[in-house]
């Protein structure tokens, strides 16, 4: 019997370290880009970012569709998927990372921290190890997550043709705009 | 002690599961449940001469130019064909995301032609109601405006009309390849003997394949239904192309049995030439979309 209630016990220890970390989450998060050349500027917006943010150990996931991303000029769209990121070859773009300065921010107390964010995104079928400054704001048992960095579209593998490079920016401008709530199952 | 052995496995095999559904099947799981519609089936709104589910998108026009020489095989005397031409000029407006409405002028038979252009729903992945096609209504309508034939008859104006409705039903198989159905009904008002039907119906079939990121091989063809005590030899139009996208423009290089363009002319087949005997004209449709959305 005593068997039993150490079983017991050990079981409703597992079940509240369950309980103990919070997980944030979103599916409809922002990401956009904008490449700024003097002969063009582009802008994509993504407003169908999935993200979860686990905060016991901070680590965080970020998955969009590239097809999801909108232009205003809907020719620029389908060559951004046809011939650039290939959507239907890779539909799916990821970032999965971890908060490396975890200690400094407390995810029960509101107020405004600044995160470090190492991690990998893939895009176009390539993997790439970034490190992110980011802001987030704790509110009453809502996140929102703020960041901006840059990319190249070189570093992804993404062959643009000789007429057009002087259309596209080297370096392209990332924005993410992100509400998480508590994920429920 | 086997009993609790038994408790532990079924409580690791419980929590075991929670743990291992980590964050990246999360992720992947609400990914999968995203809708994300199919795009690109065709790149242009023509095949060759038929129309593709492709839809202008918002206050986007679409002009294009169609051009058909003669038959390869009228020799050095028409010099292949380039002697003689058809042409039909096509605006294109679309008034949303899938409404298009347009209008065209060809020299065949001075033939004006308007149509609609509706998009039913579109082929998609993930989410409620996933569709595996896209399908599309088109309406057209057709006045010749040369002299009656036979300006002894009792000639009415709607004799001068010809009405057309067709289904397009597409698939984008994989990044390369796309193929469209098309049941169509061709009626005309007036023909030329008693023979010939009024109401033509017929099949399509056409097609893109992508060589590559720019350049994509099609082809279209129309198995036509017509009574059997058909004296009039008919042939079905057919067609096979090139496209070349440039940016703004596509060009299409065409090798087609049919001079005409418009769906009355070439569906209906009154004038198509024998491909295989290599009555086959050579022609070319340029198109460049212009946006008039405010940037």
């Amino acid at each position: 019997m005593n068997k039993y209630i150490l079983i017991f016990i050990a079981f409703l220890a597992i079940g509240s370290t369950v309980s103990a970390q919070k997980t944030f989450y979103t599916k409809s998060g922002y990401i956009g880009f904008f490449s700024t050349t003097p002969l063009e500027n582009i802008e994509a917006r993504n407003n169908q970012v999935v993200s979860f943010i686990k905060t016991d150990k901070g680590s965080l996931s970020f998955g969009l569709l590239v097809k999801s991303f909108k232009f205003k000029n809907a020719l620029m769209e389908e060559h951004f998927n046809e011939n650039y990121a290939e959507s239907d070859k890779f539909p799916k773009a990821k970032f999965k990372g971890t908060i490396t300065n975890l200690n400094e921010i407390d995810f029960d107390k509101d107020g405004v921290y600044n995160a470090e964010i190492h991690g990998k995104i893939t895009f176009h079928g390539v993997s790439k190890e970034v490190n992110v400054k980011s802001t987030l704001t704790v509110n009453e048992n809502k996140l929102k997550g703020k960041s901006t960095f840059y990319l190249k579209p070189s570093d992804f593998n993404i062959d643009i043709p000789s007429v057009v490079r002087a259309k596209i920016a080297k370096e392209i401008t990332i924005n993410v705009d992100i509400d998480y709530k508590i994920y429920k199952k | 002690m086997k009993k609790t052995f038994f408790l532990l496995a079924i409580i690791l095999f419980v929590f075991g599961n929670a743990y291992s559904q980590d964050l990246d099947d999360l992720l992947d799981a609400e990914l999968d449940n995203t809708k994300s519609y199919t795009i690109a089936t065709f790149k242009s709104t023509h095949i060759i001469n038929s129309h593709t589910v492709a839809q202008l998108k918002k206050n986007h026009l679409n002009f294009i130019i169609y051009h058909r020489f003669g038959a390869l095989s009228s020799g050095i005397k028409q010099f292949f064909g380039i002697d003689q031409a058809n042409m039909r000029l096509g605006f294109e407006y679309a008034i949303n995301d899938w409404i298009t409405l347009g209008v065209g002028r060809s020299n065949f038979e001075k033939t004006y032609d308007g149509f609609i252009k509706m998009r039913l729903f579109r082929q998609s992945k993930g989410g409620k109601w996933a569709m595996p096609i896209t399908l599309t209504y088109l309406g057209m309508s057709e006045i010749f405006t040369k002299p009656f034939d036979n300006p002894n008859l009792n000639n009415y104006f709607t004799s001068r009309l010809t009405y057309i409705h067709q289904l397009l039903i597409a698939r984008k198989f994989n990044e390369k390849f796309s193929l469209q159905l098309m049941p169509t009904v061709v009626h005309k008002n007036m023909v030329k003997t008693v023979i010939e039907p009024n109401d033509l119906p017929a099949l399509g079939i056409g097609g893109r394949y992508k060589l590559n990121k720019r350049i994509a091989l099609t082809f279209e063809y129309y198995a036509t239904i017509r009574p059997s005590n058909n004296i009039v030899e008919y042939h079905n139009p057919i067609g096979i192309g090139l496209d070349i996208e440039t940016g703004g423009h596509v060009f299409q290089l065409i090798l087609s049995n049919s001079g005409m363009m418009q769906e009355g002319g070439f569906i209906y087949g009154l004038n198509n030439d024998d491909f295989f005997k290599g009555d086959i004209h050579f022609g070319f449709n340029i198109t460049r979309v212009f946006s008039f959305n405010k940037q």
